[in-house]
């Protein structure tokens, strides 16, 4: 089975998506436990391969034993092998969640097709994660971009609305992408990565080639949300149900700045991609017009979700500029940076869930004494907050450490400041919560009866504490990680 | 250096921590059980670190790893003689304090008692942290984490001005080492390619290594504006509004633990990152001093002018605390002595007084100085207390504030500054200026009868005699003003480890 598991990671979710209409529709309650399965078995088949990787290397797995470059080849390095573990633990978390907050947030007869939508995206993006095939990519990205808009869609009245703006942009991108595919097969004939790497450096100076690397970074800048192309993604977040802002908000935008990254130094040389055009300089100062737009744009809103929301833009910037300033630190400060961030995004999007669960609002101005009501869940977002603001010894800090020292040996001190300003305005956009929360000035301490203890069902609780319970833990893993598996994705020349 | 591998470090941050599970879980079910707790972890505390004392004195330095994260990042204790000169300070000064918490949250009945005595705990661990931490990198995470656990306590009445305050708290503190101080630390990392304190300074072979003079410089004011703990001027504000807190948080926290981290992570920025010869001959050592003389007198003038007595307290201490930094800066023997000793010596001196704060409040339920008419009379030991400390403020001798004004003056000759030995006498009568009005009024005015509108003390107006605080607030203040007196008369331990301190630095 280990040899097989880079095709069953992806065949799983996929045949179950479809077996469970029917079982869901003899049973439905059917529907949940077959989700959360199959994601399990994501997670266990991902930990095979990444162990596969480490101890043996690189994978590469031929579909119907085709050879490539003829036939579709899944090509696993340690970057996908990190990649694939992210994904699969944090589909199988946020599965874990969404029963109860979907029972509250969803007509009933959905929820059968809300689980099939969701194993579809789980496929996608492993799919996405696994292949070796720059067209296999991105009918893995339109899979996850469908399944995406339609579960956006499911969530509340203005979700439709939120969902038509994300369609249209997502199509640019993904059109913009296969673009950028379609150039690159004229000029070399071939869709395999690998093989790629090796038919390009001779047309290095091509126009087309130029234009292709053009189309695939402003397409995937658009499926990240890099800001000035993130319109879509503050409504299509806020108005999702509370499980599936969790999920994409984690997964979606970090498994498009792994394609990013793959493009820019696996299909592309760092070379390249870091002297041929000024690319990796725009990219850089537009990242940190993110970072300071979506920290300034957080400060103004009332809406948990829509905050959360434009601190994701922001968190794309860091991302994309770790990668930009084009060192080791900076690279690693980038990947590490998607795991952090993902975590923290689940916990605190799934946090917001058990809120809109038990209060019906996500309001900040009226989170006045949530902590006595439901003080694991406020524990909970307290540490994930304090891990977005970047504060040791949690897990944001070291991915924002290594980005700044990536910025410091570029002598990019501009990029270094964005970072830390950014930081601060995360620290203030969450503290104001915080105070709302547990500092609440209510003028009568006696009037008001004491609130009294009322948790979301253990079912959503678990996921929540386990999620800011590993923001600790992987900040004290960061070095371990590195060692296994990041510094082994470092492009060659960094 | 002979050095020793021992887990002491770990439990002393521990037992604290410990400590704070054990409170949150009791809770409510037994208040004498939840305090016992508190108590019961600052004895152990204590005594852990003076164990680890006659190591220290022989001359050896105790180290603990606890995980490399990753190059650079280490969290690792090393202690040393100035790391355990400030860790005893605070562990002995929190068994007191837990004494004094105890009276005046039951005194007066407050709210969230519970969490107060978490976050308690929860800062004097990381103030130990800070004190044992072998690496720029350990210093930073548990500065942070007192930070983060103290804004609760500031906030901790929660009325619109509370929490006014603690944001100002939070933002001036929590911003500036975000900023500043981060900031810093990567350059250091950047120039030195390590973050591991060195008694020679672990930036000293820097320039040797092609690192330029106005880097240095920018680096070393970075530190200095990160360092907000320290209450240098002009980013002291988040002090006086921290006053809103309980006075055991005032008295405890903001004139030991919190403001003497700030103050402790400058002599170490100065003594252990830069050190004593890239400093001088950068020459901004004296620059530093200088800032540091503004702040002394200015804070005094300023302090003339409260009439809220924890303001003034405050103000002073603002003062107060750059006198450390004063000496430090001056890089001679006598004055980094001096300096180093003021630790020991204000936070003896400012926690009898912020006791006393405390206790009139408690037992009058007056804040402002002009309503102290004749206290003394009603409060003898209270005020006993507060002339003793307020006379080791000013620093008569025989009270142990005159010890280190001593060694720095001598220190400033030393360093052939004669102006700073100006700022020490101004600032001397400043504080006589704002100290003595008020103790001559508390025993020698009477009390004035017509302040009040007789609601809920009205009573007091018409009792004669005694009015003290309960006696468990009252025993702390009169213990640390004696311990005032006897630093004077005998600073053993304490000048021999400051002594300690300077020999290492002196390599």
């Amino acid at each position: 089975m280990k040899e097989q598991a880079p095709i069953l990671i992806v065949a799983i979710p996929l045949l179950m998506a479809f077996l469970n209409i029917p079982f869901g529709l003899f049973k439905r309650t059917l529907s949940y436990p077959i989700t959360v399965i199959t994601t399990f078995l994501c997670v266990y088949f991902s930990y095979l391969i990444a162990d596969t990787v480490v101890n043996n290397g690189n994978i590469s797995y031929r579909l119907g034993g085709w050879e490539p470059p003829w036939g579709i080849e899944y090509a696993i390095d340690h970057l996908n092998a990190y990649m694939l573990i992210i994904v699969s633990i944090v589909s199988f978390i946020v599965a874990i969640y969404s029963k109860n907050s979907i029972e509250k947030e969803i007509a009933k007869e959905k929820t059968v097709y809300f689980y099939t939508i969701y194993l579809l995206l789980v496929t996608g993006l492993l799919g996405i994660v696994v292949t070796g095939d720059l067209f296999n990519l991105f009918v893995f990205l339109e899979i996850a971009s469908l399944a995406g808009y339609a579960l956006v869609a499911i969530g509340e009245d203005r979700a439709p609305l939120a969902t038509f703006n994300y369609i249209v942009m997502g199509t640019i991108g993904a059109c913009f992408y296969l673009l950028g595919v379609g150039y690159l097969y004229i000029v070399t004939g071939s869709l395999n990565i690998t093989d790629l790497t090796k038919l390009l450096p001779p047309l290095y100076h091509s126009k087309v080639v130029l234009v292709a690397f053009a189309f695939f970074v402003v397409g995937v800048a658009i499926k990240i949300a890099l800001f000035p192309l993130h319109t879509w993604l503050p409504d299509a977040y806020t108005h999702a149900p509370s499980t599936v802002s969790a999920f994409v908000a984690a997964t979606m935008t970090k498994v498009g700045a792994y394609a990013m990254i793959r493009v820019m130094f696996t299909v592309f040389e760092p070379s390249f991609t870091l002297e041929a055009l000024p690319t990796t300089e725009i990219l850089g100062w537009v990242a940190s017009a993110a970072m300071m737009f979506g920290c300034i744009m957080a400060l103004a809103q009332d809406d948990l979700k829509r905050m959360l929301a434009y601190i994701l833009v922001a968190e794309v910037g860091y991302i994309v500029m770790g990668v930009s300033v084009g060192n080791k630190e900076g690279f690693i400060g980038s990947v590490l940076h998607i795991l952090n961030d993902s975590f923290m995004m689940v916990s605190l999007f799934l946090v917001a869930g058990a809120i809109m669960y038990k209060e019906g609002h996500r309001n900040i101005k009226k989170f006045a004494n949530l902590h006595k009501k439901m003080p694991v869940t406020m524990g909970c977002f307290v540490i994930a907050a304090i891990s977005m603001v970047g504060v040791p010894p949690t897990a944001g800090f070291f991915s924002k450490w290594y980005l700044i020292l990536g910025a410091i040996n570029a002598q990019k001190w501009f990029f270094v400041a964005f970072l830390l300003l950014s930081s601060l305005m995360v620290a203030v956009a969450f503290f104001k919560i915080i105070q709302n929360t547990f500092f609440h000035p209510s003028e009568s301490h006696h009037k008001h009866e004491e609130p009294i203890r009322d948790e979301v069902p253990s079912g959503m609780l678990l996921p929540i504490f386990v999620m800011s319970v590993s923001l600790l833990l992987i900040g004290f893993l960061s070095g371990q990680i590195i060692d296994l598996l990041i510094q082994h994705a470092v492009p060659k020349g960094f | 250096m002979e050095t020793i591998t021992s887990i002491t470090p770990l439990i002393i941050i521990s037992t604290s921590l410990v400590a704070t599970f054990l409170i949150f879980f009791t809770d409510e079910l037994s208040k004498n059980l939840r305090e016992a707790w508190t108590i019961i972890a600052s004895v152990i505390k204590f005594s852990f670190v003076m164990s680890m004392l006659p190591h220290i004195l022989d001359g050896k330095l105790i180290e603990y790893t606890l995980v490399t994260i990753a190059p650079g990042l280490k969290i690792q204790f090393k202690v040393d003689a100035l790391g355990i000169f400030f860790a005893i300070l605070a562990s002995f000064l929190w068994i007191v304090t837990s004494f004094y918490s105890i009276g005046y949250m039951r005194s007066l009945n407050e709210h969230a008692q519970t969490r107060y005595f978490c976050c308690f705990a929860i800062a004097l661990s990381a103030t130990m942290g800070v004190a044992m931490s072998g690496n720029m990198f350990t210093t930073f995470v548990f500065y942070e984490i007192i930070t983060l656990c103290t804004y609760p306590l500031v906030a901790h009445k929660e009325t619109p001005e509370a929490l006014q305050g603690a944001r100002r708290y939070i933002t001036y503190l929590l911003g500036t080492s975000i900023a500043f101080q981060l900031t810093a630390i990567f350059l250091t990392y950047k120039a030195a390619g390590t973050l591991d304190f060195s008694n020679q300074g672990l930036l000293n072979g820097a320039r040797e290594a092609g690192i330029s003079d106005l880097f240095l410089t920018i680096t070393f004011i970075l530190y200095m504006a990160g360092i907000t703990k320290a209450a240098m001027m002009p980013l002291h504000s988040w002090l006086p509004a921290a006053m809103v807190a309980p006075t055991p948080v005032s008295a405890l926290l903001h004139a030991v633990a919190v403001v003497k981290t700030g103050v402790f992570v400058v002599v170490k920025v100065v003594l252990h990152v830069f050190g004593v010869d890239l400093l001088s001959s950068l020459g901004l050592g004296t620059a530093l001093a200088y800032f540091a003389s503004f702040t002394i007198i200015v804070a005094s003038i300023i302090a003339l002018k409260q009439d809220n007595l924890k303001r003034r307290l405050a103000y002073s201490t603002v003062s107060q605390l750059s006198y450390v930094i004063l000496g430090v800066a001056l890089l001679t023997p006598s004055a980094i002595a001096g300096s180093i000793m003021h630790i020991v010596l204000h936070a003896f001196g400012k926690i009898t007084l912020f006791f006393t704060a405390g206790a009139i409040y408690v037992a009058t339920h007056k804040t402002e100085i002009s309503q102290l008419d004749g206290i003394g009379k009603k409060m003898p030991f209270t005020m006993a207390a507060f002339t003793l400390g307020s006379l080791s403020m000013i620093g008569i001798p025989p009270l142990g504030g005159f010890l280190s004004k001593w060694y720095i003056g001598i220190g400033a000759l030393e360093a052939h500054q004669l102006p700073i030995i100006g700022v020490l006498v101004g600032s001397t009568i400043l504080n006589a200026c704002y100290f003595m009005p008020i103790v001559y009024s508390a025993f020698f005015k009477e009390e004035r009868h017509d302040e009040h509108h007789g609601h809920s003390h009205g009573h007091s107006h018409s009792k004669k005699g005694l009015e003290e605080a309960p006696t468990i607030m009252v025993i702390p203040l009169v213990l640390t003003a004696i311990g005032a007196v006897a630093l004077f008369i005998a600073p053993s331990i304490f000048l021999e480890l400051a002594e300690m301190v300077v020999e290492s630095v002196k390599g």
